[in-house]
Protein backbone atom coordinates (compact mmCIF):
# COMPACT_ATOMS: atom_id res chain seq x y z
CA UNK A 1 0.00 0.00 0.00
CA UNK A 2 3.19 2.42 0.77
CA UNK A 3 5.20 1.44 -2.15
CA UNK A 4 1.80 2.24 -4.18
CA UNK A 5 0.89 5.40 -2.44
CA UNK A 6 5.07 6.26 -3.42
CA UNK A 7 4.41 5.41 -7.17
CA UNK A 8 1.78 7.80 -7.61
CA UNK A 9 3.74 10.61 -6.09
CA UNK A 10 6.41 9.89 -8.14
CA UNK A 11 4.03 9.65 -11.19
CA UNK A 12 2.30 12.92 -9.81
CA UNK A 13 5.49 15.26 -9.74
CA UNK A 14 7.22 13.49 -12.72
CA UNK A 15 3.82 14.69 -15.02
CA UNK A 16 4.04 17.98 -13.03
CA UNK A 17 7.70 19.24 -13.45
CA UNK A 18 7.27 18.17 -17.51
CA UNK A 19 4.52 20.35 -17.63
CA UNK A 20 6.53 23.10 -15.52
CA UNK A 21 9.36 22.90 -17.20
CA UNK A 22 7.12 22.95 -21.17
CA UNK A 23 5.83 26.41 -19.58
CA UNK A 24 8.45 27.66 -18.13
CA UNK A 25 10.89 26.83 -21.29
CA UNK A 26 10.26 29.95 -23.67
CA UNK A 27 10.94 32.21 -21.03
CA UNK A 28 13.94 30.39 -19.73
CA UNK A 29 15.23 30.36 -23.59
CA UNK A 30 14.62 34.49 -23.27
CA UNK A 31 16.14 34.50 -20.54
CA UNK A 32 19.81 32.37 -21.54
CA UNK A 33 19.79 33.75 -24.78
CA UNK A 34 19.99 37.38 -23.79
CA UNK A 35 22.94 36.35 -21.86
CA UNK A 36 24.86 35.27 -25.21
CA UNK A 37 26.83 36.91 -27.81
CA UNK A 38 24.46 38.16 -30.06
CA UNK A 39 26.21 35.86 -33.30
CA UNK A 40 26.05 32.41 -30.95
CA UNK A 41 22.13 32.53 -30.00
CA UNK A 42 20.58 30.46 -33.12
CA UNK A 43 24.09 27.90 -33.89
CA UNK A 44 23.28 27.18 -30.09
CA UNK A 45 19.64 28.12 -29.87
CA UNK A 46 18.72 24.46 -28.08
CA UNK A 47 21.51 24.75 -25.39
CA UNK A 48 20.38 27.14 -22.36
CA UNK A 49 23.74 27.57 -21.63
CA UNK A 50 25.54 30.22 -23.30
CA UNK A 51 29.43 29.54 -24.44
CA UNK A 52 30.42 33.21 -24.21
CA UNK A 53 28.43 34.68 -21.79
CA UNK A 54 27.74 38.41 -23.14
CA UNK A 55 25.27 40.10 -20.94
CA UNK A 56 26.97 43.64 -20.81
CA UNK A 57 26.98 43.83 -24.56
CA UNK A 58 23.17 42.95 -25.14
CA UNK A 59 21.99 44.66 -22.08
CA UNK A 60 23.62 47.99 -22.67
CA UNK A 61 23.41 48.18 -26.18
CA UNK A 62 19.69 47.37 -25.74
CA UNK A 63 19.39 50.12 -23.25
CA UNK A 64 20.57 52.65 -25.89
CA UNK A 65 16.94 51.21 -27.56
CA UNK A 66 16.14 52.13 -30.73
CA UNK A 67 15.71 55.14 -33.11
CA UNK A 68 17.39 57.43 -31.34
CA UNK A 69 15.26 56.99 -28.28
CA UNK A 70 16.93 55.36 -25.08
CA UNK A 71 14.48 51.99 -23.69
CA UNK A 72 14.58 53.89 -20.67
CA UNK A 73 11.99 56.51 -22.07
CA UNK A 74 9.91 53.62 -23.37
CA UNK A 75 9.85 52.36 -19.84
CA UNK A 76 9.18 55.65 -18.23
CA UNK A 77 6.10 56.20 -20.67
CA UNK A 78 5.03 52.98 -19.78
CA UNK A 79 4.92 53.44 -16.36
CA UNK A 80 3.29 56.66 -16.69
CA UNK A 81 0.59 55.17 -18.55
CA UNK A 82 0.20 52.52 -16.27
CA UNK A 83 0.27 54.00 -13.08
CA UNK A 84 -2.50 56.93 -14.21
CA UNK A 85 -4.63 54.45 -15.66
CA UNK A 86 -4.44 52.41 -12.76
CA UNK A 87 -5.32 54.97 -10.70
CA UNK A 88 -8.14 56.50 -12.46
CA UNK A 89 -9.61 53.10 -13.70
CA UNK A 90 -9.51 51.35 -10.42
CA UNK A 91 -10.64 54.55 -8.54
CA UNK A 92 -14.09 55.01 -11.24
CA UNK A 93 -14.95 50.74 -11.09
CA UNK A 94 -15.02 51.20 -7.11
CA UNK A 95 -17.44 54.13 -7.10
CA UNK A 96 -19.42 52.26 -9.76
CA UNK A 97 -19.28 48.89 -8.02
CA UNK A 98 -20.66 50.72 -5.08
CA UNK A 99 -23.55 52.13 -6.43
CA UNK A 100 -24.53 48.82 -7.90
CA UNK A 101 -24.23 46.70 -5.01
CA UNK A 102 -25.70 49.75 -2.43
CA UNK A 103 -28.06 51.93 -4.22
CA UNK A 104 -31.50 52.26 -5.10
CA UNK A 105 -31.42 53.99 -8.18
CA UNK A 106 -33.65 54.73 -11.40
CA UNK A 107 -32.16 52.92 -14.52
CA UNK A 108 -29.59 50.48 -12.40
CA UNK A 109 -31.07 47.28 -14.31
CA UNK A 110 -30.22 49.46 -17.71
CA UNK A 111 -26.65 51.01 -16.68
CA UNK A 112 -25.60 47.26 -15.30
CA UNK A 113 -26.60 45.54 -19.09
CA UNK A 114 -24.52 47.91 -20.45
CA UNK A 115 -21.36 47.57 -18.07
CA UNK A 116 -22.04 44.05 -19.52
CA UNK A 117 -22.21 44.65 -22.78
CA UNK A 118 -18.93 46.52 -23.00
CA UNK A 119 -17.27 42.95 -22.05
CA UNK A 120 -19.29 41.32 -24.77
CA UNK A 121 -17.83 43.67 -27.29
CA UNK A 122 -14.37 43.18 -28.50
CA UNK A 123 -12.69 46.72 -28.38
CA UNK A 124 -11.48 46.54 -31.89
CA UNK A 125 -15.12 47.23 -33.41
CA UNK A 126 -14.72 51.00 -32.06
CA UNK A 127 -11.19 52.06 -32.80
CA UNK A 128 -12.20 53.80 -36.03
CA UNK A 129 -14.57 56.51 -33.96
CA UNK A 130 -12.11 56.49 -31.40
CA UNK A 131 -9.56 57.33 -33.50
CA UNK A 132 -11.77 60.03 -35.17
CA UNK A 133 -13.13 61.21 -31.56
CA UNK A 134 -9.34 61.38 -30.73
CA UNK A 135 -8.27 63.24 -34.02
CA UNK A 136 -11.02 65.88 -33.09
CA UNK A 137 -10.03 66.19 -29.47
CA UNK A 138 -6.24 66.61 -30.36
CA UNK A 139 -5.26 63.47 -28.17
CA UNK A 140 -3.29 61.67 -30.97
CA UNK A 141 0.31 60.96 -30.25
CA UNK A 142 -0.54 62.77 -26.60
CA UNK A 143 0.41 59.88 -24.01
CA UNK A 144 -2.98 60.82 -22.39
CA UNK A 145 -4.47 58.38 -26.01
CA UNK A 146 -3.01 55.83 -24.06
CA UNK A 147 -4.67 56.42 -21.07
CA UNK A 148 -7.95 57.69 -21.83
CA UNK A 149 -9.12 53.98 -22.55
CA UNK A 150 -8.33 53.19 -18.81
CA UNK A 151 -9.47 55.92 -17.15
CA UNK A 152 -12.96 55.55 -16.39
CA UNK A 153 -13.27 51.63 -15.50
CA UNK A 154 -13.75 48.46 -16.70
CA UNK A 155 -16.36 45.83 -16.58
CA UNK A 156 -14.47 43.23 -14.61
CA UNK A 157 -13.12 45.62 -11.79
CA UNK A 158 -16.30 47.06 -11.22
CA UNK A 159 -17.82 43.54 -11.54
CA UNK A 160 -15.38 41.99 -8.97
CA UNK A 161 -15.86 45.23 -6.65
CA UNK A 162 -19.07 45.05 -6.62
CA UNK A 163 -19.32 40.96 -5.65
CA UNK A 164 -16.81 42.31 -2.51
CA UNK A 165 -19.41 45.30 -1.38
CA UNK A 166 -22.26 42.22 -1.92
CA UNK A 167 -20.59 40.33 0.40
CA UNK A 168 -20.51 43.57 3.18
CA UNK A 169 -23.48 42.49 6.02
CA UNK A 170 -25.84 45.51 5.44
CA UNK A 171 -25.73 46.13 9.02
CA UNK A 172 -22.88 47.51 8.31
CA UNK A 173 -24.12 50.47 6.25
CA UNK A 174 -27.06 50.61 9.04
CA UNK A 175 -24.54 51.40 11.91
CA UNK A 176 -22.55 53.74 10.41
CA UNK A 177 -25.89 55.51 9.24
CA UNK A 178 -26.76 55.24 13.02
CA UNK A 179 -23.63 57.10 13.93
CA UNK A 180 -24.60 59.63 11.69
CA UNK A 181 -22.65 58.76 8.22
CA UNK A 182 -23.80 59.87 5.08
CA UNK A 183 -23.66 57.28 1.94
CA UNK A 184 -20.25 59.03 0.79
CA UNK A 185 -18.74 58.51 4.95
CA UNK A 186 -19.75 55.02 4.86
CA UNK A 187 -18.40 54.31 1.77
CA UNK A 188 -14.52 55.41 2.44
CA UNK A 189 -14.09 55.26 5.76
CA UNK A 190 -16.71 51.73 7.20
CA UNK A 191 -16.54 49.69 3.89
CA UNK A 192 -13.46 50.34 2.24
CA UNK A 193 -11.01 48.77 4.16
CA UNK A 194 -13.45 45.38 3.54
CA UNK A 195 -13.03 45.87 -0.18
CA UNK A 196 -9.23 46.17 -0.61
CA UNK A 197 -8.59 42.86 -1.80
CA UNK A 198 -10.57 43.75 -5.00
CA UNK A 199 -9.29 46.80 -5.22
CA UNK A 200 -5.51 45.28 -5.11
CA UNK A 201 -6.77 42.63 -7.38
CA UNK A 202 -8.04 45.50 -9.84
CA UNK A 203 -5.12 47.61 -9.70
CA UNK A 204 -2.87 44.70 -10.66
CA UNK A 205 -4.52 43.67 -13.88
CA UNK A 206 -5.35 47.33 -14.50
CA UNK A 207 -1.49 47.70 -14.35
CA UNK A 208 -0.62 44.68 -16.68
CA UNK A 209 -3.03 45.35 -18.97
CA UNK A 210 -1.74 49.03 -19.62
CA UNK A 211 1.79 48.14 -19.20
CA UNK A 212 1.08 45.16 -22.03
CA UNK A 213 -1.53 47.12 -23.91
CA UNK A 214 -0.32 47.24 -27.59
CA UNK A 215 -3.29 47.50 -29.64
CA UNK A 216 -4.42 51.47 -28.32
CA UNK A 217 -0.98 52.99 -28.55
CA UNK A 218 -0.43 51.66 -32.10
CA UNK A 219 -3.48 53.62 -33.42
CA UNK A 220 -2.76 56.61 -31.28
CA UNK A 221 0.79 56.88 -31.31
CA UNK A 222 3.00 58.26 -33.71
CA UNK A 223 6.44 59.60 -32.14
CA UNK A 224 9.24 57.01 -30.89
CA UNK A 225 9.92 59.49 -28.14
CA UNK A 226 6.22 58.55 -26.82
CA UNK A 227 6.05 54.95 -27.01
CA UNK A 228 5.52 52.49 -24.34
CA UNK A 229 7.74 49.53 -23.61
CA UNK A 230 5.40 47.34 -25.88
CA UNK A 231 5.39 49.69 -29.55
CA UNK A 232 8.95 50.36 -28.30
CA UNK A 233 9.93 46.54 -28.53
CA UNK A 234 8.13 46.02 -31.93
CA UNK A 235 10.85 48.41 -33.57
CA UNK A 236 13.30 45.80 -32.73
CA UNK A 237 11.22 43.34 -35.29
CA UNK A 238 11.66 45.88 -37.48
CA UNK A 239 14.13 44.77 -40.76
CA UNK A 240 16.73 47.04 -40.16
CA UNK A 241 17.77 46.35 -36.46
CA UNK A 242 16.11 42.36 -36.99
CA UNK A 243 19.74 41.13 -36.00
CA UNK A 244 19.98 42.95 -33.12
CA UNK A 245 19.00 39.35 -31.40
CA UNK A 246 20.36 39.48 -28.23
CA UNK A 247 19.55 43.26 -27.55
CA UNK A 248 16.14 42.17 -28.66
CA UNK A 249 15.74 39.35 -25.90
CA UNK A 250 17.68 41.42 -22.97
CA UNK A 251 14.90 44.14 -23.69
CA UNK A 252 12.73 42.13 -23.60
CA UNK A 253 13.08 40.31 -20.46
CA UNK A 254 13.50 43.20 -18.46
CA UNK A 255 9.94 44.26 -20.33
CA UNK A 256 8.56 41.48 -18.37
CA UNK A 257 10.33 41.89 -15.40
CA UNK A 258 7.85 44.08 -13.22
CA UNK A 259 5.12 42.08 -14.68
CA UNK A 260 6.32 38.98 -12.89
CA UNK A 261 7.70 41.00 -10.12
CA UNK A 262 4.32 42.34 -9.16
CA UNK A 263 3.01 38.38 -9.96
CA UNK A 264 4.95 36.79 -7.23
CA UNK A 265 4.30 39.23 -4.93
CA UNK A 266 0.75 39.39 -5.31
CA UNK A 267 0.14 36.24 -6.66
CA UNK A 268 -2.06 35.33 -3.54
CA UNK A 269 -4.90 38.23 -4.88
CA UNK A 270 -4.53 37.23 -9.09
CA UNK A 271 -5.22 33.95 -8.04
CA UNK A 272 -8.72 34.66 -6.04
CA UNK A 273 -9.57 37.23 -8.68
CA UNK A 274 -9.20 34.82 -11.27
CA UNK A 275 -11.56 32.41 -9.75
CA UNK A 276 -13.97 34.66 -8.60
CA UNK A 277 -14.12 36.94 -11.89
CA UNK A 278 -12.63 35.02 -14.61
CA UNK A 279 -10.52 38.09 -15.37
CA UNK A 280 -7.58 37.16 -17.53
CA UNK A 281 -4.18 37.84 -16.98
CA UNK B 1 -36.97 54.75 10.20
CA UNK B 2 -33.60 53.65 11.51
CA UNK B 3 -32.48 52.06 8.10
CA UNK B 4 -35.42 54.00 5.69
CA UNK B 5 -32.14 55.66 3.71
CA UNK B 6 -31.35 52.27 2.69
CA UNK B 7 -34.67 51.47 0.73
CA UNK B 8 -34.93 55.23 -0.31
CA UNK B 9 -33.72 55.67 -4.14
CA UNK B 10 -30.51 57.80 -4.28
CA UNK B 11 -30.65 58.79 -7.57
CA UNK B 12 -28.60 61.74 -7.50
CA UNK B 13 -26.07 60.25 -5.94
CA UNK B 14 -25.70 56.89 -7.88
CA UNK B 15 -24.90 59.14 -11.10
CA UNK B 16 -22.91 60.98 -9.83
CA UNK B 17 -20.47 57.97 -8.50
CA UNK B 18 -21.24 56.56 -11.94
CA UNK B 19 -20.27 59.61 -13.75
CA UNK B 20 -16.98 58.75 -14.73
CA UNK B 21 -17.66 55.47 -15.95
CA UNK B 22 -21.08 56.63 -17.48
CA UNK B 23 -18.82 59.19 -19.19
CA UNK B 24 -16.28 56.73 -20.80
CA UNK B 25 -18.97 54.70 -21.42
CA UNK B 26 -20.43 57.58 -24.15
CA UNK B 27 -17.02 58.80 -25.06
CA UNK B 28 -15.21 55.54 -25.66
CA UNK B 29 -18.15 52.91 -26.33
CA UNK B 30 -21.85 54.32 -26.95
CA UNK B 31 -20.92 57.01 -29.55
CA UNK B 32 -17.98 55.13 -31.33
CA UNK B 33 -20.78 52.24 -31.29
CA UNK B 34 -23.26 54.55 -32.80
CA UNK B 35 -21.03 56.76 -35.00
CA UNK B 36 -19.52 53.63 -36.60
CA UNK B 37 -22.90 52.30 -37.51
CA UNK B 38 -23.15 55.21 -39.28
CA UNK B 39 -19.49 55.05 -40.83
CA UNK B 40 -20.67 51.88 -42.36
CA UNK B 41 -22.96 53.44 -44.38
CA UNK B 42 -20.50 55.78 -45.88
CA UNK B 43 -17.34 56.19 -48.27
CA UNK B 44 -14.85 57.79 -45.65
CA UNK B 45 -10.88 58.06 -45.93
CA UNK B 46 -10.34 60.68 -43.22
CA UNK B 47 -9.44 63.38 -45.71
CA UNK B 48 -13.00 64.11 -47.27
CA UNK B 49 -15.92 64.05 -45.30
CA UNK B 50 -18.23 60.55 -44.87
CA UNK B 51 -20.27 60.34 -48.16
CA UNK B 52 -23.06 58.16 -47.49
CA UNK B 53 -23.20 55.31 -49.84
CA UNK B 54 -26.24 52.57 -48.41
CA UNK B 55 -25.43 49.50 -48.49
CA UNK B 56 -23.08 49.15 -50.46
CA UNK B 57 -20.26 48.28 -47.93
CA UNK B 58 -21.83 45.44 -47.03
CA UNK B 59 -22.11 44.20 -50.68
CA UNK B 60 -18.71 44.88 -51.11
CA UNK B 61 -17.82 42.85 -47.84
CA UNK B 62 -19.79 39.87 -49.03
CA UNK B 63 -17.49 39.62 -52.31
CA UNK B 64 -14.58 40.30 -50.58
CA UNK B 65 -12.53 36.90 -50.78
CA UNK B 66 -10.34 38.36 -47.72
CA UNK B 67 -12.93 39.00 -45.82
CA UNK B 68 -14.18 35.03 -45.86
CA UNK B 69 -10.98 33.90 -45.38
CA UNK B 70 -10.79 36.08 -42.46
CA UNK B 71 -13.96 34.75 -40.99
CA UNK B 72 -12.53 31.09 -41.92
CA UNK B 73 -8.89 31.43 -40.27
CA UNK B 74 -10.36 33.34 -36.84
CA UNK B 75 -13.32 30.37 -36.71
CA UNK B 76 -10.73 27.68 -37.39
CA UNK B 77 -8.75 29.73 -34.67
CA UNK B 78 -11.17 30.11 -32.30
CA UNK B 79 -12.43 26.23 -32.46
CA UNK B 80 -9.06 25.16 -32.18
CA UNK B 81 -7.47 27.22 -29.49
CA UNK B 82 -10.78 27.43 -27.07
CA UNK B 83 -11.52 23.74 -26.68
CA UNK B 84 -8.03 22.42 -26.45
CA UNK B 85 -7.16 25.05 -23.53
CA UNK B 86 -9.65 24.53 -21.75
CA UNK B 87 -9.69 21.01 -21.90
CA UNK B 88 -5.87 21.26 -21.37
CA UNK B 89 -6.76 23.43 -18.11
CA UNK B 90 -9.15 20.91 -16.83
CA UNK B 91 -6.67 18.25 -17.04
CA UNK B 92 -3.95 20.25 -15.18
CA UNK B 93 -6.63 21.38 -12.41
CA UNK B 94 -7.49 18.26 -12.02
CA UNK B 95 -3.82 17.17 -11.25
CA UNK B 96 -3.11 20.21 -9.34
CA UNK B 97 -6.83 19.03 -6.95
CA UNK B 98 -4.81 16.03 -5.33
CA UNK B 99 -3.34 17.22 -2.26
CA UNK B 100 0.56 18.09 -2.08
CA UNK B 101 3.02 20.02 -0.73
CA UNK B 102 3.85 21.48 -3.86
CA UNK B 103 0.97 22.00 -6.00
CA UNK B 104 0.97 25.83 -4.98
CA UNK B 105 4.45 26.04 -6.56
CA UNK B 106 3.50 24.10 -9.61
CA UNK B 107 0.30 26.28 -10.02
CA UNK B 108 2.33 29.26 -10.04
CA UNK B 109 4.95 28.27 -12.97
CA UNK B 110 1.22 26.64 -14.82
CA UNK B 111 -0.26 30.24 -14.73
CA UNK B 112 3.21 32.92 -15.67
CA UNK B 113 2.01 32.13 -19.06
CA UNK B 114 -1.01 33.48 -18.93
CA UNK B 115 -0.39 36.69 -16.86
CA UNK B 116 2.24 37.37 -19.36
CA UNK B 117 0.92 35.97 -22.51
CA UNK B 118 -0.19 39.37 -23.66
CA UNK B 119 2.83 41.34 -23.77
CA UNK B 120 5.00 41.95 -27.26
CA UNK B 121 7.83 40.10 -25.45
CA UNK B 122 6.22 36.65 -25.89
CA UNK B 123 4.98 37.15 -28.97
CA UNK B 124 9.01 38.41 -29.76
CA UNK B 125 10.07 34.60 -27.84
CA UNK B 126 7.47 32.54 -29.96
CA UNK B 127 8.58 34.26 -33.17
CA UNK B 128 12.27 33.32 -32.06
CA UNK B 129 11.31 30.05 -31.03
CA UNK B 130 9.00 28.77 -34.69
CA UNK B 131 10.58 31.61 -36.56
CA UNK B 132 13.53 31.12 -39.21
CA UNK B 133 16.00 31.58 -37.60
CA UNK B 134 14.72 29.53 -34.60
CA UNK B 135 15.49 27.16 -32.12
CA UNK B 136 13.08 24.46 -33.84
CA UNK B 137 14.93 25.31 -37.18
CA UNK B 138 18.34 25.02 -35.65
CA UNK B 139 17.30 21.52 -33.30
CA UNK B 140 15.87 19.85 -36.69
CA UNK B 141 18.92 20.74 -38.11
CA UNK B 142 21.66 19.13 -35.90
CA UNK B 143 19.43 15.94 -35.65
CA UNK B 144 20.09 15.93 -39.17
CA UNK B 145 16.18 17.18 -40.60
CA UNK B 146 17.36 20.09 -42.03
CA UNK B 147 13.55 22.12 -43.31
CA UNK B 148 13.30 24.68 -45.50
CA UNK B 149 10.87 26.74 -44.37
CA UNK B 150 10.34 27.26 -40.86
CA UNK B 151 7.19 26.24 -39.16
CA UNK B 152 5.94 29.78 -38.79
CA UNK B 153 7.18 30.16 -42.77
CA UNK B 154 4.62 27.63 -44.11
CA UNK B 155 0.95 28.36 -44.47
CA UNK B 156 -0.01 24.93 -43.33
CA UNK B 157 1.27 25.67 -39.71
CA UNK B 158 1.62 29.01 -39.09
CA UNK B 159 -1.80 29.36 -37.63
CA UNK B 160 -0.93 26.26 -35.50
CA UNK B 161 2.20 27.91 -33.74
CA UNK B 162 -0.67 30.65 -32.93
CA UNK B 163 -2.73 28.06 -31.66
CA UNK B 164 -0.38 26.40 -29.27
CA UNK B 165 0.77 29.91 -28.13
CA UNK B 166 -2.89 30.31 -26.88
CA UNK B 167 -2.96 26.76 -25.23
CA UNK B 168 0.11 27.66 -23.73
CA UNK B 169 -2.00 30.36 -21.64
CA UNK B 170 -4.21 27.61 -19.89
CA UNK B 171 -3.53 29.45 -16.14
CA UNK B 172 -6.77 31.95 -16.13
CA UNK B 173 -8.69 28.85 -17.03
CA UNK B 174 -7.10 26.36 -14.93
CA UNK B 175 -7.44 28.56 -11.95
CA UNK B 176 -11.75 29.20 -12.34
CA UNK B 177 -12.07 25.06 -12.75
CA UNK B 178 -9.41 24.51 -9.81
CA UNK B 179 -11.44 26.42 -7.70
CA UNK B 180 -14.75 25.00 -8.77
CA UNK B 181 -13.04 21.52 -8.17
CA UNK B 182 -12.23 22.60 -4.56
CA UNK B 183 -15.59 22.99 -3.80
CA UNK B 184 -16.91 20.10 -4.74
CA UNK B 185 -17.90 17.78 -1.74
CA UNK B 186 -16.34 15.06 -0.54
CA UNK B 187 -19.14 13.16 0.26
CA UNK B 188 -19.82 12.57 -3.57
CA UNK B 189 -16.84 10.97 -3.77
CA UNK B 190 -17.29 8.99 -0.80
CA UNK B 191 -20.38 7.43 -1.80
CA UNK B 192 -19.11 6.59 -5.20
CA UNK B 193 -16.16 4.47 -3.70
CA UNK B 194 -18.52 2.66 -1.43
CA UNK B 195 -20.46 1.90 -5.30
CA UNK B 196 -17.45 0.66 -6.20
CA UNK B 197 -17.26 3.58 -9.24
CA UNK B 198 -13.33 3.65 -10.63
CA UNK B 199 -11.68 6.81 -11.63
CA UNK B 200 -12.99 7.52 -14.78
CA UNK B 201 -16.71 6.81 -13.61
CA UNK B 202 -16.34 9.27 -10.79
CA UNK B 203 -14.91 12.11 -13.43
CA UNK B 204 -17.60 11.51 -15.89
CA UNK B 205 -20.56 10.97 -13.15
CA UNK B 206 -19.82 13.26 -10.79
CA UNK B 207 -16.71 15.48 -11.34
CA UNK B 208 -17.96 16.87 -14.91
CA UNK B 209 -21.49 17.41 -14.58
CA UNK B 210 -21.07 19.45 -11.11
CA UNK B 211 -18.55 21.45 -13.13
CA UNK B 212 -20.71 21.94 -16.17
CA UNK B 213 -21.73 25.76 -14.85
CA UNK B 214 -17.55 26.27 -14.58
CA UNK B 215 -17.20 25.05 -18.03
CA UNK B 216 -19.92 26.87 -19.61
CA UNK B 217 -18.79 29.97 -18.01
CA UNK B 218 -15.44 29.21 -19.28
CA UNK B 219 -16.34 28.64 -22.28
CA UNK B 220 -18.38 31.71 -22.91
CA UNK B 221 -15.18 34.05 -21.91
CA UNK B 222 -12.88 32.06 -24.28
CA UNK B 223 -15.26 32.30 -26.60
CA UNK B 224 -15.39 35.85 -26.92
CA UNK B 225 -11.41 36.16 -25.93
CA UNK B 226 -10.94 34.49 -29.58
CA UNK B 227 -11.93 36.40 -31.46
CA UNK B 228 -10.15 39.34 -30.38
CA UNK B 229 -6.97 37.86 -31.74
CA UNK B 230 -4.66 40.40 -33.08
CA UNK B 231 -1.33 40.96 -31.37
CA UNK B 232 0.21 37.50 -32.91
CA UNK B 233 -1.15 37.94 -35.98
CA UNK B 234 0.30 41.46 -36.63
CA UNK B 235 3.85 40.59 -34.49
CA UNK B 236 4.41 37.09 -35.07
CA UNK B 237 3.53 36.56 -38.73
CA UNK B 238 2.16 40.11 -40.37
CA UNK B 239 -1.03 38.11 -41.04
CA UNK B 240 1.11 35.80 -43.12
CA UNK B 241 2.77 33.77 -44.84
CA UNK B 242 -0.18 34.29 -47.78
CA UNK B 243 -2.34 35.42 -45.51
CA UNK B 244 -2.51 32.61 -43.63
CA UNK B 245 -2.77 34.11 -40.29
CA UNK B 246 -4.93 36.44 -41.36
CA UNK B 247 -7.21 37.22 -38.45
CA UNK B 248 -10.44 39.10 -38.66
CA UNK B 249 -9.52 42.18 -36.87
CA UNK B 250 -6.04 42.39 -38.34
CA UNK B 251 -8.04 42.48 -41.78
CA UNK B 252 -10.15 44.98 -39.95
CA UNK B 253 -6.89 46.78 -39.11
CA UNK B 254 -5.36 46.79 -42.59
CA UNK B 255 -8.07 48.15 -44.02
CA UNK B 256 -9.18 51.46 -41.75
CA UNK B 257 -5.22 52.32 -41.17
CA UNK B 258 -3.23 51.06 -44.10
CA UNK B 259 -6.03 51.98 -46.56
CA UNK B 260 -7.98 54.03 -44.55
CA UNK B 261 -11.05 52.54 -45.74
CA UNK B 262 -12.58 53.90 -42.30
CA UNK B 263 -16.32 53.24 -43.92
CA UNK B 264 -15.74 49.29 -45.19
CA UNK B 265 -13.75 48.83 -41.65
CA UNK B 266 -16.79 49.99 -40.07
CA UNK B 267 -19.10 47.66 -42.10
CA UNK B 268 -16.50 44.54 -40.86
CA UNK B 269 -16.47 45.90 -37.05
CA UNK B 270 -20.54 45.54 -36.95
CA UNK B 271 -20.18 42.09 -38.64
CA UNK B 272 -17.71 40.79 -36.54
CA UNK B 273 -20.18 42.26 -33.57
CA UNK B 274 -23.21 40.32 -35.13
CA UNK B 275 -21.14 37.16 -35.42
CA UNK B 276 -20.11 37.50 -31.87
CA UNK B 277 -23.18 38.07 -30.69
CA UNK B 278 -25.08 35.18 -32.92
CA UNK B 279 -22.39 32.78 -31.45
CA UNK B 280 -22.71 33.62 -27.63
CA UNK B 281 -26.26 33.48 -28.03
CA UNK B 282 -25.62 30.15 -29.86
CA UNK B 283 -23.83 28.67 -27.08
CA UNK B 284 -25.78 30.23 -24.36
CA UNK B 285 -28.84 29.05 -26.18
CA UNK B 286 -27.11 25.18 -25.63
CA UNK B 287 -26.82 25.62 -21.91
CA UNK B 288 -30.43 23.70 -20.94
CA UNK B 289 -28.83 20.52 -23.11
CA UNK B 290 -25.48 20.20 -20.94
CA UNK B 291 -24.95 22.73 -17.94
CA UNK B 292 -25.92 21.11 -14.38
CA UNK B 293 -27.42 23.54 -12.71
CA UNK B 294 -27.80 22.21 -8.88
CA UNK B 295 -30.54 24.63 -7.45
CA UNK B 296 -33.00 23.63 -10.78
CA UNK B 297 -32.20 19.99 -9.68
CA UNK B 298 -33.48 20.71 -6.40
CA UNK B 299 -36.92 22.38 -7.33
Amino acid sequence: MISQKRTYQILYHTAAILIAITMIYPLLWMLMSSFKANNEIFITATSLIPKTWDIAHNYSNGWKGILGVGFWMFILNSLFVASLSTLGGVFSSLLAGYAFARLKFKGSKIFFACVMATMMIPPQVMIVPQYIIFKSLHLLDNRLAMILPWLFGSAFFIFLIMQFFRGIPIAMDEAAEIDGCNKLQTLFMVLLPNVTPALITSSIFSFYWSWQDFFNPLIFMNTTKKFPVSLGLRLFLDPESASEYGSMLAMSTISIIPVLAIFIFFQRYLVEGTAKSGIKG
Amino acid sequence: MKSGSLHKEHNLLAYFLLGPWLFGFCLLFLIPMLSSLYFSFTSFNMLKPPRFIGAANYVRLVNDPDFWLSLKITFSYVLMVVPLRLVVALVIALLLVIPSKSSGIYRTIFYIPSVIGGSVAVSIIWKQIFGNPGVIMTWLNQIGVPMKTSLLGNENTALLVIVLMGIWQFGSSMLIFLAALKQISRTFYDAALIEGANPLQRFFKITLPIITPTIFFNLMLQIINGFKVFNEGYIITGGGPNKATLFYVLNLYNRAFRYLDMGYSSALAWILVVIVALVSAFVFKTQNKWVFYEQKEGK
